[in-house]
């Protein structure tokens, strides 16, 4: 198996304060990873850096085995041009806690506006993979709706086709389902465990420890910048061999 | 659930519930004696429904009578008044030098509005840029136009203009500027639309950047996230976006600018209200001319903000569940409206009770 996601001495400080350490980390293909923290462990940070939202400071980050942000010159990295960081955008999917839909533009619109102008596809033919995606989260009725006339759950499930429409190589999910009534988070959950049963390379941030259990193929213990274990789910959830891991997971289950 | 033990007080007979055997707890004031109401309420003919009474306010009407009043006297001495002259005001209201001066003002604020906000969009970007030197330039830009009254700098336009030609440096206004009559028309006409332009890019930079400032980060984060290029971020993702904020400011700066056109009548070009101040330094009629020309800068303004309501509503697209119905629309419902109730007249009782 060929390592979508390679992190390599991952690390990160805002002003003083390290947020990430020297993290490793290797996602194979078709695999779903969930990484679990408490917060202010570095969780979203770390998932931030696969797309470099987040500049780091020492490291690499490498997907389908492309340097991410940066271009290597002898011993030093050197910060790619923004347009050039965009084009590598574009093959990495990120869905957010708060969904980011754009608000003026119709559920449609949003889901066909980055193939479109990202990566310079037709029109025509994007809409049409573009309705299929929504059929797919169940939303095909939605596509001429806005934003705001849709439930959280149902903005998700947008932001997930927006992210689908790229056919990125991985998808991260930054909280997914965190801003959401706690009725409405089962049916996102639902659309994430049916591109794993795909085969789609998933990175989950999460504090659904149960969805972790059942989907995860790998979850990574993150605290302090630092992961703290990682393995299967009946590993690291069920026999946690660190105490701040067990800690963590008493205060959460 | 206090509305409901408040209906269940009024009945004489409440329907036996189950808890109704049970020892009922000693009682304050604020808790009936009867048994706790179960969830379901059953209709009942001992509870009629009672009518609800808007609270009436006397000192409202008062008001309205002060002010009403008022608006009364204002509009009398409107019509009565000779001192207003009326048959003078209808007489040059639609001659063709107002028209033509109207074309004028109306060319001088179109001008002024594209150029300044053209310059504003570039200032803004550049005190939004992450380099300092451009956000410090567009900076000392905004502080020194915001600075210098316009009129001032009209009049420093005026004059650049002739220094520019003493050192030969050939300027699109500066030629004619000195030379005969119509040409001169044209030079002024130059400096009074660069003075404007110059004057409102400054207040079109800060409205638009406060209009960018104003869109959700998480916005911008996502476009650059799904890899969208720059420039299309900021036409398609942000701007429009931004445009709710903008609209409202940049109206106002426009009929600003609109009516700002007055000023450039120091520099002696025959907008509206040099023309008008000529023809009454002719006539000596200064208050019709007066009026003829705030009625015309009432009519465009007022022009301006339907035009403003509807440009806004387009860009609240997806702001709201469904976008209210414009005034129009309301008013046509509202016939509607008024047609059915006269059908249903006479089952109006029935309505009541339910």
């Amino acid at each position: 198996m060929t390592a979508v996601v390679d992190l390599r001495g991952v690390t990160k400080s805002f002003g003083g304060h390290r947020v990430l350490d020297d993290v490793d980390l290797e996602l194979a293909e078709g695999t779903v990873t969930v990484i679990l923290g408490p917060s202010g462990s570095g969780k979203s940070t770390l998932l931030r850096t696969i797309n470099h939202l987040e500049k780091i400071d020492r490291g690499q980050v490498r997907v389908n085995g492309t340097l991410i942000g940066y271009r290597q010159v002898g011993e030093r990295l050197h910060e790619l041009p923004e347009r050039d960081i965009l084009r590598q955008r574009s093959r990495i999917g990120f869905v957010f806690q708060q969904f980011n839909l754009f608000p003026h533009l119709t559920v449609l619109e949003n889901v066909v506006e980055a193939p479109v102008s990202a990566q310079r596809r037709r029109r025509s033919e994007v809409e049409v993979e573009a309705r299929a995606l929504l059929a797919r989260v169940g939303l095909g009725d939605k596509a001429a709706a806005y934003p705001r006339q849709l439930s959280g759950g149902q903005q998700q499930r947008v932001a997930i086709a927006r992210a689908l429409a790229l056919h990125p190589d991985v998808i991260l999910f930054d909280e997914p389902t965190s801003a959401l009534d706690p009725e409405l988070v089962g049916e996102v959950l639902a659309v994430i465990k049916e591109l794993a049963r795909d085969g789609a390379t998933l990175v989950v941030v999460t504090h659904e420890v149960g969805f972790a259990r059942e989907v995860a193929d790998t979850v990574v213990f993150l605290d302090g910048g630092r992961i703290v274990e990682q393995g299967p789910p009946e590993q690291v959830i069920d026999h946690p061999a660190h105490a701040r891991t067990r800690a963590f997971l008493d205060r959460v289950l | 659930m206090p509305s409901l033990s408040t209906v269940r007080r009024s009945a004489p007979t409440a329907p036996p519930s189950p808890r109704a055997t049970e020892p009922v707890p000693p009682t304050g004031a604020d808790h009936p004696a009867t048994p706790p109401a179960p969830h379901t309420v059953t209709p009942s003919v001992d509870r009629p429904v009672l009518a609800v009474v808007p609270r009436r306010n006397p000192w409202t009407w008062v008001g309205v009578a002060g002010v009403g009043l008022l608006v009364a006297m204002f509009v009398n001495g409107l019509a009565t008044n000779p001192g207003w002259d009326w048959p003078t005001f209808g007489r040059y209201f639609a001659t063709e030098t107002v028209i033509r001066a109207l074309g004028t003002t109306i060319q001088l604020t179109v001008l002024g509005t594209v150029a300044g906000f053209a310059l504003g969009l570039v200032l803004a970007a550049m005190r939004l840029s992450s380099n300092a030197f451009l956000r410090t330039v567009a900076w000392a830009y905004i502080w020194a136009f915001r600075s210098i009254p316009l009129i001032v700098q009209l009049l420093f336009w005026f004059n650049i203009a002739y220094l520019y030609q003493t050192i030969s440096v050939g300027v699109p206004f500066g030629p004619s500027f000195a030379s005969v009559e119509t040409n001169d028309l044209l030079g002024a006409l130059g400096a009074a639309v660069l003075g404007l332009a110059l004057h409102q890019a400054a207040y079109a930079a800060e409205i638009i950047r406060g209009g960018i400032l104003s869109v959700d980060e998480g916005q911008r984060e996502a476009a650059s996230a799904l890899g969208i290029p720059r420039r299309r971020q900021l036409t398609r993702i942000v701007l429009p976006q931004a445009m709710r904020s903008i609209l409202p400011n940049a109206a106002n700066e426009v009929i600003s600018l609109f009516k700002g056109t007055s000023i450039v009548s120091v520099l002696a070009i025959p907008e509206l209200f040099y023309q008008v101040q000529v023809i009454y330094g002719r006539n000596s009629r200064v208050v019709p001319l007066l009026l003829v020309a705030t009625v015309w800068y009432i009519i465009l303004t007022t022009l301006l903000s339907v035009g403003q309501y509807y440009v806004e509503r387009h860009f609240a697209r997806g702001s709201a569940r469904s976008l209210p119905p414009t005034p129009l629309q309301r008013l046509r419902a509202r016939w509607a409206g008024f047609a059915t109730q006269a059908s249903q007249a006479t089952r109006r009782p029935e309505q009541a009770v339910r």
